[in-house]
């Protein structure tokens, strides 16, 4: 034995799991909603794809560089906010302006509260409200799918199935809204493509499955309660987006079981009040915004007992 | 406190919570163990036990014999240490424990004839007061590896009953098949000493709790603890466990095999367990026959550096590096050497130091394995919060440990945690979990010491 050794707490071994592996995962499980994406919205959504992936990356590296900061590029977490951006946005935005959404998503939201792991709410879907609030019409344009084969230019606009929905309008069938064939943001209308993503994340173990069935749950249930149909509630807007993808961002959502069913109940109900009761037809980016908000709250009510301290604190 | 349960003998195990998937590698479970002759030198430090170290009872220049007295106190938390070899006292110095601790220890030249002392007999053992005694003067400590004095367990408080004898043959850590092999090559001395030990105590239920990863163990010990001659009320039986790391540990075995949570702070026997790791027991059942105490220890060897890995009978005191050798020595060079199991083993500065009796392991490995993974941010993953056996919340407890808030600390329950490790072995941040909350631990007695 010549040379020294090394000398570390244990333990010594390690389950082989790293950030980004999980993160390639998450990618690897959006990839069936960005392939329906580009069949549904045409090679436009690819682009505003990519727009947002590169402005995203491109922001965090300079965002660390700045900050003096390792690079975290490696651990894709950048490029997930970038897709995921890019799926709660309309096909026709300007890119220019999809490309301030990646920024404000990394730079804002991310970095300037310590980067990943230390955001309190979800870069993507705070940027998607920073754009509804700085370009309302540019964030409201919906275009009808299939538009590309059309032959004419990119503005074939039509309103959003939630939108009908809401005015009491003629709705797509059942089977069209099942894979997607409707109006609306890039990745949220194909529910096959994203309940396959679900999937697969919850056989790969990434995320745990009790925030998407009491996210969906609460929502389904609340709406029959309301007279509304639970189906149509889940196939049109977000929501599947929403409760498989966002609303199951580590960072921001509970650490503990308990506090994750609160927080799924919690984005349903809100969800559908909003949706039924408030003026915006869609409600899945600000309910999760403020459960995320509620999340160190709810991990405070949901902590768990350390083993045997049931037993000290009867006799106390 | 009496308990007018029945009887009853769980059919399989009741549920713990969290755990890590750790691979097993129990290469060395089919081999059978061999002995290692005497080495030039063992060094035997004074304390191998937790409590009062010993103070030596012999000097340099001393003639000893096998089994001999070198080291007692009067403490009652403490065990005697006896000489592993005949030979000669050649000096007593200090050694550095891997704990960091320094204590004497006494060092015998081998005369290679392992002679043993003539004053060993086999103790008269008729009472509960005549086991403590015995296992006292046996120097037995707790060969799982926490090395509690077993006497002082044996000795239950008169307030507490007993009800069930757990044995432990879990064995949950990755490589380490010492237990195992102990089981298989000895079981005849495992059950005995199950035997008397239940009879001594009065204890009604035995327990003896494998992992279902040794299927030859839970055939050959049902075999023998299914004998109506022995048996005939069939009170102790084998419990086959999940294979799932910590099992072996004491409150989640207590868990496992009864149901029943070991309160904070408290033992075992306040919820009426005796928990024996199965070397002490089958050691135990040796000594009550032979009066031989413990002087040598079976190891496994194992790991990516070893030539030949397999379980070995030592001498205690026997220099690592001696016992590598007798193994065929390393296979490349050692990168990170391991007394104990790789999730809770501490790893040492040199292969010098001395073989321990609660050491149940001794791990080599290459650099491939023993590359330390870099850290990153906490994503908040909450697979720390899923694997921790103990109800904990590893990644807030890292964040107070660092901010070193005992107020905090305490209410996150740190003292609870056993440092299992599997919050950092599930961490995909590489997180060093484990020292984080080992330094809030400390930070928490800091600021008790200073009330």
């Amino acid at each position: 034995m010549t040379e020294k050794l090394y000398v570390s707490p244990s333990p010594h071994l390690r389950s082989g799991a790293t950030t980004r592996k999980l993160m390639g995962d998450v990618l690897i499980a959006l990839i069936p909603a960005a392939v329906a994406s580009v069949i549904i919205f045409g090679v436009r959504a690819l682009m505003i794809l990519m727009v947002t992936v590169v402005s995203c990356v491109l922001s965090e590296y300079i965002a660390r560089k700045l900050m003096k900061r390792d690079n975290t590029i490696p651990d894709l977490s950048a490029v997930v906010t970038g897709v995921l951006l890019a799926f709660n946005l309309p096909v026709s935005i300007n890119p220019l302006i999809a490309a301030f959404g990646g920024v404000v998503a990394i730079v804002v939201v991310k970095q300037m509260f310590g980067g990943i792991g230390m955001n309190f709410v979800n870069p993507a879907l705070t940027a998607r409200i920073v754009l509804m609030a700085s370009f309302p019409s540019q964030m409201s344009v919906w275009s009808e799918p299939f538009y590309y084969l059309k032959g004419s230019a990119d503005a074939i606009t039509t309103a959003s199935p939630l939108n009908q929905m809401a005015n009491g309008g003629q709705l797509p069938s059942l089977g069209a809204l099942f894979l997607g064939f409707r109006a609306g943001c890039l990745g949220e209308t194909c529910a096959v493509a994203l309940i396959l993503g679900g999937l697969y994340l919850a056989f790969r173990k990434v995320i745990r499955v009790e925030i998407p069935l009491c996210y969906i749950g609460t929502a389904l249930l609340f709406t029959w309660i309301l007279g509304q149909n639970p189906i149509e509630h889940l196939l049109t807007g977000g929501l599947l987006l929403g409760a498989i993808f966002m609303a199951t961002d580590y960072a921001t959502s509970p650490l503990t079981m308990k506090g994750r069913i609160i927080f799924g109940v919690g984005c349903g109900l809100l969800t559908v009040l909003i949706r039924v009761f408030g003026a915006l037809p869609e409600g899945v980016s600000f309910s999760i915004i403020i459960m995320n908000i509620l999340v160190p709250h709810i991990e405070r009510l949901t902590r768990p007992k350390p083993f045997g301290e049931e037993a000290r604190h009867e006799k106390a | 406190m009496e308990r007018n349960k029945a009887l009853r003998f769980p059919k399989r195990p009741f549920a713990t919570h969290g755990g890590a998937k750790v691979p097993h590698r129990k290469h060395t479970a089919n081999l059978e163990s061999v002995v290692m002759p005497p080495p030039k030198q063992v060094i035997i430090p004074m304390q191998q036990h937790i409590g009062a170290p010993c103070v030596p009872t012999v000097k340099a220049g001393d003639t000893v014999d096998l089994g001999q007295v070198i080291g007692d106190s009067d403490s009652f938390v403490s065990a005697p240490i006896h000489a592993s070899v005949s030979g000669t006292v050649s000096k007593l110095t200090t050694v550095q424990l891997p704990a960091g601790n320094k204590v004497q220890a006494v060092v015998i030249d081998s005369d290679g004839e392992m002679r043993p002392c003539p004053g060993l007999r086999p103790p008269k053992v008729e009472s509960a007061a005549d086991l403590v005694k015995a296992a006292r003067e046996s120097g037995l400590v707790g060969l799982g590896g926490a090395g509690f004095p077993a006497h002082v367990k044996l000795n239950v408080p008169k307030d507490k009953k007993i009800d069930t004898l757990l044995i432990n043959v879990a064995e949950c850590e990755p490589y380490i098949t010492a237990d195992h092999r102990e089981a298989l090559e000895n079981s005849w001395a495992v059950l005995s000493g199950v035997y008397a030990i239940k009879e001594l105590l009065s204890i009604d239920r035995v327990l003896i709790a494998v992992e279902n990863n040794k299927p030859d163990v839970i055939k050959v010990l049902s075999e023998i603890a299914y004998s109506d001659s022995r048996d005939p009320e069939n009170h102790v039986r084998v419990l086959p466990l999940k294979a799932s790391y910590p099992q072996g540990a004491e409150k989640v075995l207590v868990q496992a095999c009864t149901g029943r949570k070991v309160p904070a702070g408290k033992l075992p026997a306040d919820v009426g367990c005796l928990v024996m790791n199965v070397t002490s027991v089958s050691f135990l059942a040796n000594y009550l026959k032979t009066g031989m105490p413990l002087v040598s220890k079976r190891l496994t060897i194992d790991g990516s550096a070893i030539l030949q890995p397999q379980n070995v009978i030592v001498p205690l005191g026997a220099p690592i590096r001696d016992v590598i050798e007798f193994c065929g020595g390393y296979k490349t060079d050692p990168k990170k050497l391991l007394m104990g199991g790789p999730m809770m083993g501490m790893a040492l500065t040199d292969d010098s130091l001395p073989v321990l009796k609660q050491n149940n392991a001794i791990l080599a490995f290459d650099e491939a394995d023993a590359k330390l993974m870099e850290p990153t941010a906490c994503i908040r993953c909450g697979r720390c919060v899923q694997g921790c056996p103990m109800h904990l919340m590893p990644t807030a407890l890292e964040r107070q440990a660092l901010l070193k808030n005992a107020e905090e600390l305490t209410r996150l329950g740190v003292m609870t945690c056993m440092e299992c490790g599997c919050c950092a072995y599930n961490c995909p941040a590489g997180r060093q979990l484990v020292q984080a909350i080992r330094m809030g631990k400390a930070v928490v007695k800091q600021s008790s010491a200073k009330r």
